[in-house]
């Protein structure tokens, strides 16, 4: 929106100049990364040369027990996901129908938002154990605030014509659920749900670093304690990329319109004053 | 959305919140003495309450309190200054923005935290590793709302600015600038908590400096009514955080 309008003014970018630019800056990376691997200013084991970490990814790539671990890693991202996100639904649409429990609750949820999740990882530890379900309960509280409080602030913003032109075509209860509400919560509730996930997976993945013998995580600190770089980053590059994609993938359900670069501050703009 | 229960005093909600809070609390207090629920998992609230002294006394929780303050404010220093000026540098150059606007959005999703063993191989095990990484996740909110707020800069101001005949400089600085200030700070204040949750984060993580730390080394030694007082205290140490930020945000947009 912003973004076009402001292209349009002065330098036009034809869209092969801007690719022929990304494709460049990509290349320079790759090139410094390279001249610091080669020159041995950084110890080299720390910034591999591209060519060791391209086939350590193959290496990873080609492993079974890798997709075994990343099946713990997805499993427990989409479990935690299911339990915040459920949670966070039901008691977001709660507070947005219920000016008295908004009043009542929700500045605890401003004010727990912001806290470093991890720090509840040892209580967690306590409870369910050391097994995947602490990594889940992690995940779940992280992905819990963003979907709560977009869930709520969602619904206060819906457009009060929209529900009066149900009421006036004389729709049911669930047909107003169908037609109105639904329809203007998808983007609220599918861009908590994207806050949510990216929470969700770093909640998870710490804790996995922290203590666990399956996962990602787990496998990350394992090649960091062998000292084995180009395995390390050869799993974050597969994790970037799968956490971008995931995200992009929520970007395009959400549609264009909705995706304002960083739409993180969603969670903490309040949606009424 | 509901007008109908608009003679419900002001403070009466927040009041029934926090009495809902406090009668949760008793709740568990009945159910650990009943046995219930397990008080080796579970302290008792009151013995929570009892050990918050002691975390000042024989922890020296407020030194742990300052190193962490310390490194969220070198942290933040430094975001505010490397991040608006890429993000001012980004709105000079249109191209270059259109090239990685989006792609410092992505690398904002990215669980770029996970890198830390990355950073202790090359930083050491320091006060620096903890200061890069908080700076590294507060930076794209600061330089993604820098040029959101350049570029939405009002024609007409812009235009008042090139009347007067203001050098580029000028221009940047007497209309920009403050005309882009109450949308940079959402993405100061932005940066500032994501610093604030990777600085502590890393601190657990690794066992090192302030706040983070004192909760491993309690749940280490297995001081369970220590380790929930610790964490009660760096869920006051966010909130404050949180609340100083809002006010600042809210009286700098008063007075610009």
């Amino acid at each position: 929106m912003v973004e076009v309008a402001h292209l349009s003014r002065g330098l036009v970018p034809w869209p092969g100049r801007l690719a022929w630019l990304r494709v460049a800056l990509v290349a320079l990376v790759a090139a410094a990364w390279e001249v610091v691997a080669r020159s041995g200013l950084l110890y080299r084991d720390v910034v591999p040369s591209l060519l060791a970490i391209m086939q350590a990814l193959a290496v990873v790539l080609a492993t079974p027990s890798f997709y075994g671990h990343l099946a713990v890693t997805a499993g427990e991202v989409a479990a935690s996901l299911v339990l915040g996100g459920g949670f966070g639904i039901a008691i977001g649409l709660a507070l947005g129908v219920s000016r008295f429990l908004s009043q009542a609750f929700e500045h605890f949820l401003y004010w727990l938002g912001p806290t470093p999740k991890i720090i509840l990882f040892p209580i967690l530890i306590m409870w369910c154990g050391v097994g995947p379900a602490s990594k889940i309960g992690m995940g779940a509280i992280s992905a819990f605030f963003p979907i709560v409080l977009s869930v709520a602030s969602g619904l206060r913003a819906i457009d009060p014509v929209l529900v009066r032109v149900g009421r006036s075509f004389n729709a049911g209860w669930w047909q107003m659920v169908a037609k109105i509400y639904l329809p203007a919560m998808r983007v609220p509730i599918l861009n908590g749900i994207r806050l949510g996930f990216g929470v969700a997976l770093i909640g998870t993945l710490l804790a996995e670093t922290k203590l666990s013998n399956a996962g990602i995580g787990f496998l990350v600190m394992n090649a960091y304690s062998l000292f084995n770089m180009p395995a390390m980053y050869a799993m974050l590059i597969v994790l970037f990329t799968l956490a971008i994609a995931v995200n992009e993938l929520l970007g395009t359900l959400i549609g264009p319109r909705a995706l304002v670069a960083p739409s993180k501050n969603a969670n903490r703009q309040r949606g009424s004053p | 959305v509901n007008n109908v229960r608009r003679s419900v005093p002001t403070w009466w909600p927040p009041l029934f919140g926090l009495m809902v809070v406090v009668a949760i609390i008793a709740a568990i207090q009945g159910l650990l003495v009943a046995g219930v629920l397990n008080r080796y998992i579970v302290p008792l609230p009151t013995e929570v309450m009892a050990a918050i002294p002691r975390l000042f006394l024989e922890e020296d929780i407020f030194a742990r309190f300052l190193t962490t303050l310390e490194e969220c404010l070198i942290a933040f220093v430094l975001v505010a200054m490397i991040g608006i000026a890429l993000g001012a540098l980004l709105y000079r150059l249109q191209l270059l923005r259109a090239a990685v606007e989006s792609s410092i959005a992505a690398f904002a999703s990215a669980p770029i935290v996970l890198m830390y063993p990355l950073f202790l191989v090359v930083f050491g095990r320091a006060t620096r590793t903890v200061v890069i990484i908080g700076l590294i996740a507060g930076l794209p909110p600061v330089i993604l709302k820098t040029v959101e707020g350049l570029a939405t800069t009002r024609r007409v101001l812009i235009d008042v600015g090139r009347s007067f005949n203001l050098s580029q400089l000028q221009l940047f600085a007497k209309i920009l600038f403050p005309a882009a200030l109450p949308t940079i700070f959402v993405g100061l204040r932005l940066g500032l908590i994501f610093a604030l949750i990777n600085i502590i984060g890393v601190e657990f993580l690794i066992n090192f400096g302030g706040l983070g730390q004192i909760i491993n080394d309690l749940a280490e030694r297995y001081d369970i009514a220590g380790t929930y007082a610790a964490i009660l205290f760096v869920v006051a140490i966010s909130m404050l955080f949180f609340a100083v930020t809002e006010w600042i945000e809210r009286w700098l947009r008063s007075h610009t």
